[in-house]
């Protein structure tokens, strides 16, 4: 079977953010996403997700590595320096390369 | 007066059990639904007391009170940047939290009212949404000026679509359009188990305070100080106004609660876009640790008591 190489990027980081973000992703022209609720703990201390100012969320974008390569660098400037998030990549194969 | 309302003791549990690492953890979609409840039941009864006796000279009261929503804010501004010297955003920040309101401790209110049996104005939720977002506005200007960074436009989308005033200005509404006769199917959700609603809410708000708690003594004194001086000072200035508008004692003991609460859902969620630089720990802290605490376990019964002092005289 052919499979195609794309780019994982995920991201974790404050709910509150989560408006923000997606326009962001709209206008750098990611075409799909999924955003799902998180807790853990990190640099920012414990976050329990048991109420609204204490939430997580994951974002992950399977895109090419081109724009995998802009969205990191936007969200280094943008947000790194104020807020708690974690971004990471993977190479990830995918069956229907016009997706994504 | 008649000893501790149970529904504060609901706090203390939480509080304890919290302490004490209990598992006991509700979900945030139950925290959700509670507070969504609690707004409605508070709207829905002011709509149906207005559809039952339509408020004369609102329109001063709804001056006064906004007017009020932007000075709390300038009046705590100067004391955190310069007594408790905190950099400039987080001193904007936490003003912004005290200046506006918390709708828990207004529940809290209203229940120690229907407890003790006092009557107030029936449009004192209006108050509620009327004093929550000017301050956070004069916050956000402190601390950017009017930049052109802050997205203005979803920023303002937000504060006035925000949950509560949805919610609040919703119920008003249907409250007033059904009127009494209308809503009573609804009596049974909405009334009758208010302070059961309530109750579990202000569990949930323990175990949120108990988390807090253990920063409260590494943000130092003064914060602590700030926490238990500001709500009175506030109070003080809301029951004076509330006695300058002619309010029964149960509309100035509600005002003077209202202007002594700290937000901590609205002004959190809008500072931290608005005004990132700002800790969120710090005025998270402050109001949830300690201003929440004291003004549903000390802080509503002393207002009461400042209430018939304006009322009825020394």
């Amino acid at each position: 079977m052919a499979t195609h190489l794309r780019r994982l990027v995920t991201v974790v980081t404050e709910a509150n953010l989560e408006r923000s973000l997606v326009d962001d992703l709209e206008q750098l022209g990611a075409r799909g996403w999924t955003i799902t609720d998180a807790r853990g703990r990190g640099a920012r201390g414990r976050r329990t997700s048991g109420w609204e100012q204490d939430g997580n969320i994951r974002i992950e974008v399977v895109c090419d590595p081109e724009l995998a390569d802009k969205l990191v660098q936007h969200l280094r400037a943008r947000y790194y320096d104020h807020y708690a998030m974690i971004v990471f990549l993977h190479d990830v194969e995918v069956l229907r390369p016009d997706k994504f | 007066m008649s000893g501790i309302d149970p529904v504060v003791l609901f706090f203390l549990l939480g509080v304890l059990a919290g302490a004490l690492r209990s598992d006991l953890r509700l979900p945030g979609a139950i925290y959700e639904f509670v507070s969504i409840v609690l707004l409605l039941s508070i709207g829905l009864k002011g709509g149906i007391e207005l559809a039952r006796q339509p408020a004369e000279g609102l329109a001063v009261d709804i001056v006064a009170v906004v007017a009020m929503g932007f000075v709390l804010p300038l009046l705590a501004y100067p004391v955190l940047r310069w007594v408790g010297r905190l950099p400039r955003p987080d001193a904007a920040s936490i003003a912004a939290h005290y200046g506006s309101v918390s709708v828990g401790t207004f529940a809290v209110a209203v229940a120690y009212c229907a407890r003790l049996g006092i009557d107030y104005e029936k449009y004192a939720p209006l108050f509620v949404v009327l004093l929550e977002v000017p301050a956070i506005l004069v916050g956000i200007v402190i601390a950017k000026g009017l930049s052109r960074d802050t997205h203005w436009g979803r920023l303002s989308h937000e504060l006035f679509l925000g949950k509560s005033i949805v919610l609040l200005l919703g119920g008003l509404a249907i409250g007033w359009i059904a009127g009494p006769e209308g809503i009573v199917p609804l009596d049974a959700l909405f009334f009758d188990l208010f302070k059961g609603i309530l109750a579990i809410f202000l569990l949930e708000m323990g175990l949120i305070a108990a988390r807090h708690l253990s920063d409260v003594l590494r943000h130092g004194v003064f914060l602590v100080a700030f926490g238990l001086v500001a709500p009175l000072a506030f109070a003080g200035i809301g029951s004076a106004l509330g006695h300058a508008l002619g309010l029964s004692t149960g509309g100035v003991l509600l005002l003077a609660t209202l202007a002594g609460s700290a937000s901590y859902i609205a002004a959190p969620a809008a500072m931290r876009t608005a005004v990132p630089e700002a800790n969120p720990a710090l005025s998270l802290t402050a109001s949830l640790a300690i201003t929440f605490p004291f003004n549903i376990l000390v802080g509503i019964p002393l207002y009461h008591r400042l209430a018939l002092w304006w009322t009825q005289g020394p």
